[in-house]
């Protein structure tokens, strides 16, 4: 730097503006680069890496809160697979993903076409089918206990309406999956907003042209609509088994973890063998094994889907 | 972006007289719209219906669909029975503060990822979508553990304190893309007038950036009104309650009185469908930033 300015010359008192002047100016634009992701980087220690140490830490101590931890080996994992309640809050919350994900995903991406359409009003509808997802979890937990209560509920009224049985939708365990399912599939607003926009994304001149060479609705759909949206279709897909393998507060407040553990998600399991039972170092083990668990089916998802999905514009 | 219609009109000009297929088509896709919307507002209506009726008339069978008589007293006593009014201040206050967090830190945050060039950038950026995918429930117990040694439990500490560092994943995500349709020749032309680097974000950035600050700001908002998980792990006295573990206490309360339990949940959440209606355009952008660019 050979040429001064007076704020320079006025600054030379100050030892860290003098270190500053005499950076590079590649140098000084790696710094202040650092200042700007300097919040995420300090928020990603404190919130996630220092977690992150003291789940390995209690990975092998037993501690209830109040005694000091006791070092216990490798007994906190070993524990892990001969854990029947384990066993049972894996498979439940399993077959709620592997259900509930493709139907949701399926109804959104229905929806999301029919919502599409050219109408006048169709303003309204798009409301009304997004309504569902905004409604805060409590409240809607409440509502859905209520829908499905066997004596009174509605849903119960309309299958006797058309001479169905009595559902014990609650308190039959075959039963509560599907009404687990039913009330997640009611709240498919967010991937079906997301759907819609990807539609709308797709430029019209692709259907003229298939149109023009013969298609019908079917195979425009098919053949135009299918790979267009292939990569929205995957990131729904993904953000579906993360979030499905998260279901907790309704399962909380609806049924508690019952009938019979059938509704013992995991994250529920988790969280009473932490705040229930007081065991944090196997709380923290059954932390490891879910993030496992989400990453081995994140590297599934993008290695086997995500090798299909279309891109329009790689490298974007 | 929004709800807005696609013009189609040259489509439209150039369509052969309709076929029957196009006709049954059309009046199916109609059926359909009708009777979907139909289920998806079933639940409101009767939610709405059930918190209106009298703690007899609610367990009646076959069910009233409008009640006999109307009892708007149920609101009266379920949003007085538990301090409502203190839940109500105390999840403006977490909100606020979480709403402060985001639209500043995240917005910080991004313009150094959108717009600076340093080496470890993208290094860091893949940690942040990295946190991204890596799901809040995962550090939920660990996390306590850290908060509850440094004596936060049953304040709003754990609450509000950690937006603070970057406000999420999410929200750098979505402020990162915003920044990116940002025409660069703006920001030179005020460096060229003399704008430090803070001043670029500060005086040209965030004023240009209103749509997206507002959107992330409305679903930090959202979240924190709806958030059970967060204030049920680490409030315990029920004056720091927030809405949403006050109407989750107010239920184990009154386990058999739905319609106090039903008038509480539509008190709760008549402010968001509100907020939605004020704010629609921003929810949808929102949505559809997360899902469709990047």
């Amino acid at each position: 730097m050979t040429v001064r300015t007076a704020d320079q010359s006025a600054a030379e008192g100050f030892w860290l503006i003098r270190q500053y002047n005499r950076l590079t100016l590649r140098q000084r634009r790696t710094l202040m680069g650092y200042v700007f992701i300097a919040p995420f980087i300090l928020g990603f220690l404190f919130w996630w890496l220092g977690p992150a140490a003291v789940a390995g830490y209690l990975t092998f101590h037993k501690w209830n809160f109040l005694a000091a931890p006791k070092f216990v080996g490798m007994a906190n994992i070993t524990k892990m697979f001969g854990d029947p309640i384990l066993a049972q809050s894996l498979k439940v919350t399993v077959i709620f993903s592997a259900i509930s994900v493709p139907l949701s995903l399926v109804f959104a991406f229905f929806l999301a076409n029919l919502i599409n359409a050219k109408f006048r009003f169709i303003a309204i509808f798009r409301t009304i089918y997004f309504l569902p997802s905004i409604v805060p979890a409590v409240a809607n937990a409440i509502l859905w206990a209520w829908l499905f209560n066997t004596e009174f509920g509605l849903i119960n009224y309309v299958i006797r309406a058309f001479g169905g049985p009595k559902i014990g939708w609650l308190q039959d365990p075959n039963w509560v999956m599907l009404a687990f399912v039913i009330l997640t599939v009611w709240g498919v607003g967010g991937s079906m907003i997301i759907f819609l926009a990807g539609l709308q994304g797709i430029p019209q001149i692709f259907y003229e042209a298939a149109e023009i060479d013969g298609a019908g609705r079917w195979q425009r759909t098919l053949y135009v609509t299918l790979p267009m949206m292939s990569p929205i279709i995957f990131f729904n897909l993904v953000i579906g088994f993360i979030n499905s393998f998260q279901i907790f507060v309704s399962a909380l407040l609806i049924t508690e973890g019952g009938p019979q553990r059938a509704t013992l998600f995991l994250v529920l399991h988790i969280w009473r063998t932490a705040f229930g039972s007081q065991k944090m170092g196997y709380a923290s083990v059954l932390s490891w094994l879910l993030f496992a668990i989400l990453m081995a089916l994140s590297f599934v998802v993008f290695r086997y889907i995500g090798s299909r999905v279309y891109y329009e514009n790689p490298g974007e | 972006m929004g709800f807005s219609e696609t013009p189609a009109d040259f489509v439209d000009a150039r369509r052969q007289p309709k076929s029957y297929g196009d006709i049954f088509f059309h009046w199916l896709t109609v059926f359909l719209l009708v009777f979907f919307a139909v289920v998806m507002v079933t639940p409101f209506i009767w939610l709405l219906s059930s918190s209106l009726k009298t703690q007899i008339n609610i367990f009646q069978y076959p069910p009233q669909l409008i009640p006999n008589p109307i009892v708007p007293e149920n609101y009266l006593f379920a949003m007085t029975y538990k301090p409502f009014g203190t839940y109500f201040r105390n999840t403006i206050l977490v909100a606020g503060l979480n709403v402060t967090a985001v639209v500043f830190t995240s917005s910080f945050c991004a313009y150094g990822f959108a717009r600076m060039r340093f080496p470890g950038r993208d290094f860091w950026f893949g940690i942040v979508m990295a946190t991204l995918f890596l799901p809040y429930a995962v550090l939920l117990v660990p996390s306590f553990i850290v908060f509850s040694r440094l004596g936060w439990v049953d304040t709003f500490l754990p609450l509000v304190v950690p937006p603070f560092f970057g406000g999420g994943a999410f929200n750098i995500f979505l402020m990162r893309q915003f920044f990116r349709t940002i025409p660069e020749e703006i920001a030179d032309a005020a460096r060229i007038d003399g704008c430090s680097e803070f001043g670029v974000y500060w005086r040209v950035m965030l004023p240009l950036s209103k749509p997206a600050l507002i959107t992330i700001g409305i679903f930090t908002l959202l979240f924190a009104w709806n958030d059970l998980i967060g204030p049920v792990t680490y409030l315990r006295s029920p004056e720091n309650f927030t809405i949403a573990v006050g109407l989750a206490s107010f239920r184990s309360q009154f386990d058999v009185n739905w319609d106090l339990q039903l008038a509480a949940s539509s008190a709760v959440t008549l402010p968001v469908i509100v907020l939605f209606f004020l704010a629609q355009r921003y929810f949808i952008q929102g949505v559809v930033m997360t899902g469709l660019k990047g």
